[in-house]
């Protein structure tokens, strides 16, 4: 083992001796000043989850979020510099650890987060005006694709994930009632924020999303679907970067 | 070949390690800061807040792209990906420096976010030399390299860190990156004379130089255990340190970092404040 295999494979795991050959300034065993370098990585990754999924954190309190993170950074450590990337596999994570079973809902709370820092970092695109789509004559509109903004995202839940986040980051959100919600995270400026769909909506903007024409995301909202809801977000958000007739 | 004298580098005046939440007081006032240093892997998204923030910033102040994942010690080949990144970055920015650390933070595609110590023999100076190389090949720019905070030291060790940074710098025409603050944490850990470092170091190759504020803590012996944690004002013998530096080397691209607990403005700028002094202090003859 070279010295980087057996330094990394002790600075994840506690349980593991400290690699030989490291010693204090006297030649005596390094002992526990491995563990400043253990407790730096450890603390580092744990609270760059924490920054990035501060829902998920409140919703497990500190002691289990720290346990539920340092099984996540140690099984699934970072793959990339890129701090702002690390845990994209968290809300995989989070469905499938058997110790949340009882809160099935977390892994999609967890996606909102990723989603909104990912719509933080996206490229920037200009909205179009929104009267270039009441310009489109309706035989015109239904075969119309509509490009949405790289920030642009959906989750779509059984759970009342909306409602969840909003009771935990918005002071005076109403309790969550059970039921499905789909999200969609929108960018108008710097700031993204999630917005509740109109039911059908995570299909809709899923298609978009795919290049769909608009007649064919509408098929895929079924029935009972709020169009024009759905567009007046989308338009009045700044998500709608262009129009292709 | 890195030259203290081009005149597009750092001035040597005070800087400050940028924080988005100073942005404003920053762009309305900056006091007595007249550069900024960015982590650059905190600006390699593809737009947001981030970039145009730093794009107006840019356009006011001279800036100092601080790698902190490029893992230059590491054992394996540098990530190419991460390079063109950096590329990317510095292609855009025109920034007055880029500077990483000696240490390793990746190994088999596995980032560790910490920067890792590394022993000191011919086979690690080879590959460091080797990796610098290729970083300013790639950026088509020369490198700044910063002294680690170290914690512990290798037994196969068979140069000093001094002796080490020295030869890197000569092999690769590297310039240094001196952090008095690490200086001072990695002497107490390990029980020499900071000053001895600072003597036997080449500060004609010093292209900036860094204060951080540190933690207490001690080891199994009861050894004093400083923690480099950016998380606090600079310690008075780091001050003393710095002086002492300044005195030898003459005023330099002087940066404080501040990354955890971030103070309001005022501090910060009060911490910038003392290291102009600093800066006016070394400028006057003796």
């Amino acid at each position: 083992m070279t010295v980087q295999s057996a330094f990394r494979a002790a600075l994840l795991d506690a349980d593991r001796d400290v690699p030989s050959g490291l010693t204090d300034g006297a030649g005596r065993p390094a002992g526990r000043r491995f563990a400043v370098y253990r407790n730096n990585v450890a603390v580092s990754l744990r609270e760059a989850l924490e920054t990035g999924f501060p829902v998920v954190a409140k919703l497990l309190g500190p002691e289990n979020f720290h346990m539920v993170a340092g099984v996540h950074l140690r099984a699934a450590p970072p793959r990339s510099p890129l701090m702002m990337q690390f845990g994209a596999d968290f809300p995989a994570f989070l469905d499938s650890f058997p110790p949340l079973a009882r809160l099935p809902y977390l892994g999609d709370v967890a996606r909102i987060e990723l989603a909104l820092r990912r719509a933080y970092n996206a490229a920037d695109a200009a909205p179009v005006d929104p009267a270039r789509l009441s310009r489109l004559g309706e035989d015109r509109l239904h075969t119309a694709r509509l490009s949405l903004a790289p920030a642009v995202s959906v989750i779509c839940s059984p759970w009342p994930i909306f409602a969840i986040w909003a009771r935990n980051r918005r002071p005076g959100s109403p309790k969550p009632i059970p039921g499905a919600q789909d999200v969609v995270i929108l960018r108008p400026a710097f700031d993204p924020e999630p917005h509740l769909l109109p039911p059908g909506g995570g299909a809709f903007v899923a298609a978009l999303l795919t290049g769909a024409p608009l007649a064919r995301s509408i098929d895929a909202a079924g029935n009972g679907f709020d169009l024009s809801a759905a567009l007046s977000l989308l338009l009045a958000q700044g998500a709608i970067t262009d129009i292709q007739p | 070949m890195f030259d203290l004298t081009a005149p597009d580098r750092l001035p040597a005046a005070p800087g400050v390690g940028f924080k988005a939440q100073h942005f404003a007081e920053i762009t309305r006032d900056a006091g007595p800061v007249r550069w900024l240093e960015i982590h650059a892997e905190n600006y390699m998204g593809d737009g947001g807040r981030p970039l145009a923030q730093l794009r107006h910033l840019a356009e006011r102040f001279p800036i100092s792209v601080h790698g902190v994942g490029l893992s230059i010690g590491g054992e394996g080949r540098l990530d190419p990906d991460h390079l063109a990144r950096l590329r990317k970055l510095c292609d855009w920015l025109q920034p007055a420096s880029f500077s990483e650390h000696l240490a390793w933070s990746t190994h088999d595609s596995h980032f560790l976010n910490d920067l890792l110590p590394l022993p000191y023999t011919q086979a690690t100076l080879t590959r460091v030399a080797d990796h610098i190389d290729a970083v300013q090949e790639a950026l088509g720019r020369p490198m700044l390299l910063e002294n680690p905070s170290s914690y512990l030291a290798f037994a196969e060790s068979t140069l000093s860190e001094t002796e080490f940074l020295a030869e890197v710098a000569r092999r690769t025409g590297c310039g240094l990156l001196l952090d008095v603050n690490n200086v001072f944490v990695s002497a107490t850990n390990l029980g020499y004379a900071p000053r001895d470092y600072i003597d036997a170091f080449p500060l004609e190759r010093v292209g900036e130089i860094h204060l951080g504020g540190h933690d207490d803590d001690h080891d199994d012996h009861g050894a004093p255990l400083l923690i480099d944690s950016h998380g606090r004002e600079v310690a008075d013998p780091v001050w003393a340190l710095l002086e002492y530096t300044l005195a030898r080397s003459g005023p330099r691209p002087l940066l404080v970092e501040w990354d955890t607990d971030v103070p309001a403005w005022p501090v910060l700028a009060e911490e910038a404040r003392r290291a102009e002094e600093a800066l006016c202090r070394a400028t006057l003859p003796a």
